[in-house]
């Protein structure tokens, strides 16, 4: 599954450990969410990147304390219809100022790359290759934003108060 | 009248390509039909029974005279020359192919219509009363509020994957015309003491297999905080809202289970996070929308023209005015309802020529303007008084004119067995025979206002729980068996309808209705007491009597 990370097929750093697989010595190490924090302390301990991955369902501010410790966190999108994953984003960086590598990972098409852009997500697994490889050309897709999201994009109404100020100056 | 601006018009043609690449990559196999279909969902097109199903959203009820035209352009060219309009401010074109979608949405996007989010499991179409902007005693206009909220709702990146459809409404009268207490969100425009603009909030209302009526949330959300405040509530849903069981998707589901005690409370501690963001509103804001919204030059005109009186003599156009013609609050202007229900027709349908024949009324005699109501009629919302009898000999020749708005044959159903994939019962017939058994206007108008509402199936599309009347298709060993309930509304005073006994068949049901009818004829106190009255005094014991007694 290619990953694009910075509008570009990278390759993945990170390995996903289960619960049970042993502790690799180095390496960068994806972990699910129950095991990273059961064993915290010794995960972060070790040398190499320490990632999480967090369930859709479970409360992210379970996460906070260790945001500022944690190189990469990985929501999960079970399949694309469910978008419990989006309001966790935006939580995560709007609220809580994370602003290490945010994956979404699951169900990813080419489809959801902009809503997940405006959320806040930085790197992506991407389903299938044709998507990946269309990804900066979709990402580009939309050039008008309704709503204010942590992504800085300037929105519809915004973009109107300043049109209406510069008139304004001309007149 | 909004009217978009470069802004609007670069977003939906750019959801026009959006969705032309996924129609091409459907076709091509690059998208499984299980992936492309909630694309196309997102884009209002459903798989029925004979075809996809094209849904376009008129948001809060207006249309420009070019709008209604490039719909008719969409019934002929893409369609069978005809569109039904739904109950939530939209049109249907039953007979679309797949490979023509992309360019009937951009013949619609040429003129600012959209389709975007007129189905699947996002914020729906915001609808508003149909009479905004004309109706007397109205606060303020609820659509420059309801366009605010359709461009924040509009491709939202966190709610666009919600556990199931979401919908919201908006008035400012206190007659309810946008049924907004059966909404997941209803709004109701308010002052408060410092005569600032606000909302009492509502949230959890619904129909379908499990109906709530809505509950007030909040007493009074300031305007500019409404954004945020709707933001909480729905971020609340997205999270906890249940998408184990599609049947108890919906917010109120999560609501009544939480308790609206607990369910504000979580929405008010999410709010208190977010509303001095960046979804704070100011004036300005609101001062732009406003702008490009254009209201008429009204005429100074007297409360009765000549014209009037004079038609006054002719007993059809009385009929049609006493029932179809409402009060402006512009005085010598009126505000005219096109019934879409002409006797033994399916309820809601327009055909291409009429549309356009509309359209040019609408130019002569209402300043280019069209609203659509939730009862599946149309509206003319400025029309001078004295052009009245004019405009009734333009409908009447066009089959308009059908003089029964609010009677009881101005029915409300949904496509049912006809159309629907859905549907387990046939609704659009039964609508047929009852305008058929009620055709004699005399009669309709002895019974007075009485809404009918058919659903052909549990998610009650025809809102039958809300109905004066609700009739329910539901299948039983293989055969269509209609419930009925009496006693639901849908306005301020929003109540559920009571079961009145056991399901009917499809032959039986006209005459259970007549029954009904009957019985509220033998039982009011006298000619004034609407039926509604009658079931709020009665119960519904006596007519469960007179109704089954023989049966």
């Amino acid at each position: 599954m290619p990953l694009v990370n910075g509008g570009k097929i990278v390759d993945d750093s990170f390995v996903k450990l289960a619960v049970d697989t042993p502790l690799p010595e180095g390496g960068d190490i994806l972990v699910p969410a129950e095991r990273f924090i059961a064993e915290a302390d010794a995960l972060l301990k070790r040398t190499g990147k320490v990632g999480v991955i967090w369930p859709n369902n479970r409360d992210i501010d379970e996460l906070v304390p260790y945001l500022g410790k944690v190189a990469a966190v990985a929501l999960v999108f079970p399949t694309f219809r469910d978008g419990r994953a989006y309001s966790q984003a935006r939580l995560l960086r709007e609220r809580y100022n994370y602003r290490g590598e945010l994956r979404a990972t699951g169900q990813i098409l080419r489809d959801q790359f902009v809503f997940m852009l405006r959320a806040g997500f930085d790197s992506f697994e991407v389903k299938k290759q044709a998507d990946a490889e269309a990804f900066m050309q979709t990402a580009k897709r939309y050039s008008v934003f309704y709503q204010p999201t942590g992504d800085g994009r300037i929105t519809a109404l915004h973009r109107r108060m300043q049109l209406r100020h510069s008139e304004g100056v001309g007149t | 009248m909004y009217a978009y601006d470069e802004i609007d018009r670069t977003l939906v043609n750019e959801r026009v390509s959006e969705f032309r690449d996924q129609v091409k990559r459907r076709l091509s196999g690059e998208l499984t039909e299980d992936e492309f279909k909630i694309l196309r969902l997102q884009n209002g097109v459903y798989l029925q029974l004979h075809a996809y199903m094209f849904r376009v959203a008129i948001p809060y009820g207006t249309l420009a005279t070019n709008q209604l035209r490039a719909l008719a352009h969409v019934a002929r060219k893409y369609d069978r020359g005809y569109g039904h309009f739904t109950t939530r401010q939209n049109i249907q074109f039953n007979w679309i192919k797949l490979a023509e979608l992309p360019d009937a949405l951009e013949d619609l996007a040429k003129v600012g219509i959209h389709a975007m989010q007129t189905s699947g499991n996002n914020m729906r179409n915001v609808t508003s009363d149909q009479w905004a902007g004309v109706a007397p005693g109205e606060i303020e206009d609820p659509r420059i509020w309801s366009e605010l909220i359709r461009q924040h709702t509009t491709l939202h990146p966190e709610f666009s994957f919600l556990p199931r459809k979401f919908k919201i409404a908006i008035t400012a009268s206190d007659h309810d015309r946008a049924a907004i207490k059966i909404h997941d969100i209803g709004l109701k425009l308010i002052k408060n003491e410092k005569g600032e603009t606000g909302f009492e909030v509502l949230v959890g209302g619904g129909l379908g297999r499990t109906p709530f009526i809505g509950k007030t949330i909040k007493h009074f959300v300031h305007g500019r905080d409404i954004l945020s405040y709707i933001e909480a509530i729905l971020r609340v849903y997205n999270q906890y809202g249940r998408r184990d069981n599609i049947y108890k998707a919906r917010i109120k589901i999560l609501v009544h289970e939480l308790g609206i005690e607990k369910f504000s409370r979580e929405v008010e501690e999410e709010w208190q996070h977010i509303r001095n963001s960046s979804l704070q509103i100011d004036d300005e804001v609101i001062e732009d929308i406003r702008s490009r919204f254009s209201y008429p030059n009204y005429e100074k005109l007297p409360h009765m023209p000549d014209e009037l009186r004079q038609a006054a003599a002719d007993a059809d156009f009385e009929a049609w005015r006493k029932n179809s013609v409402a009060p402006h609050k512009v005085q010598g202007y009126s505000i005219v309802t096109i019934s879409l229900k002409p006797i033994g027709k399916p309820p809601g349908d327009a055909t291409a020529e009429q549309m356009e024949a509309l359209a040019d009324l609408a130019d002569k005699y209402s300043f280019g303007e069209i609203r659509v109501g939730h009862e599946q009629n149309l509206a003319l919302p400025h029309v001078a008084k004295r052009d009245l009898p004019a405009l009734w000999k333009a409908l009447d020749k066009l089959g308009l004119a059908t003089p029964n708005v609010n009677l009881i044959t101005d029915i409300i159903a949904c496509p049912g067995l006809d159309y629907c994939s859905l549907a387990n019962a046939r609704s659009i017939p039964i609508a047929q025979e009852l305008t058929r058994r009620f055709a004699n206007h005399e009669l309709a108008n002895l019974i007075g206002r009485l809404h009918i509402n058919i659903s052909g199936c549990i998610n009650a599309c025809g809102h039958h729980h809300v109905g004066h009347i609700g009739i329910l298709g539901v299948e039983k060993n293989g055969e269509e068996v209609y419930q009925i309930t009496i006693g639901g509304r849908a306005d301020e005073n929003a109540a559920l309808g009571t079961l009145i006994g056991p399901g009917v068949k499809f032959d039986e049901v006209a005459d259970v209705i007549e029954d009904v009818v009957e019985a509220y004829l033998a039982l009011r106190e006298r000619p004034e007491e609407l039926f509604m009255d009658t079931v709020k005094r009665l119960g519904v014991e006596p007519f469960k009597e007179r109704v089954y007694a023989t049966r």
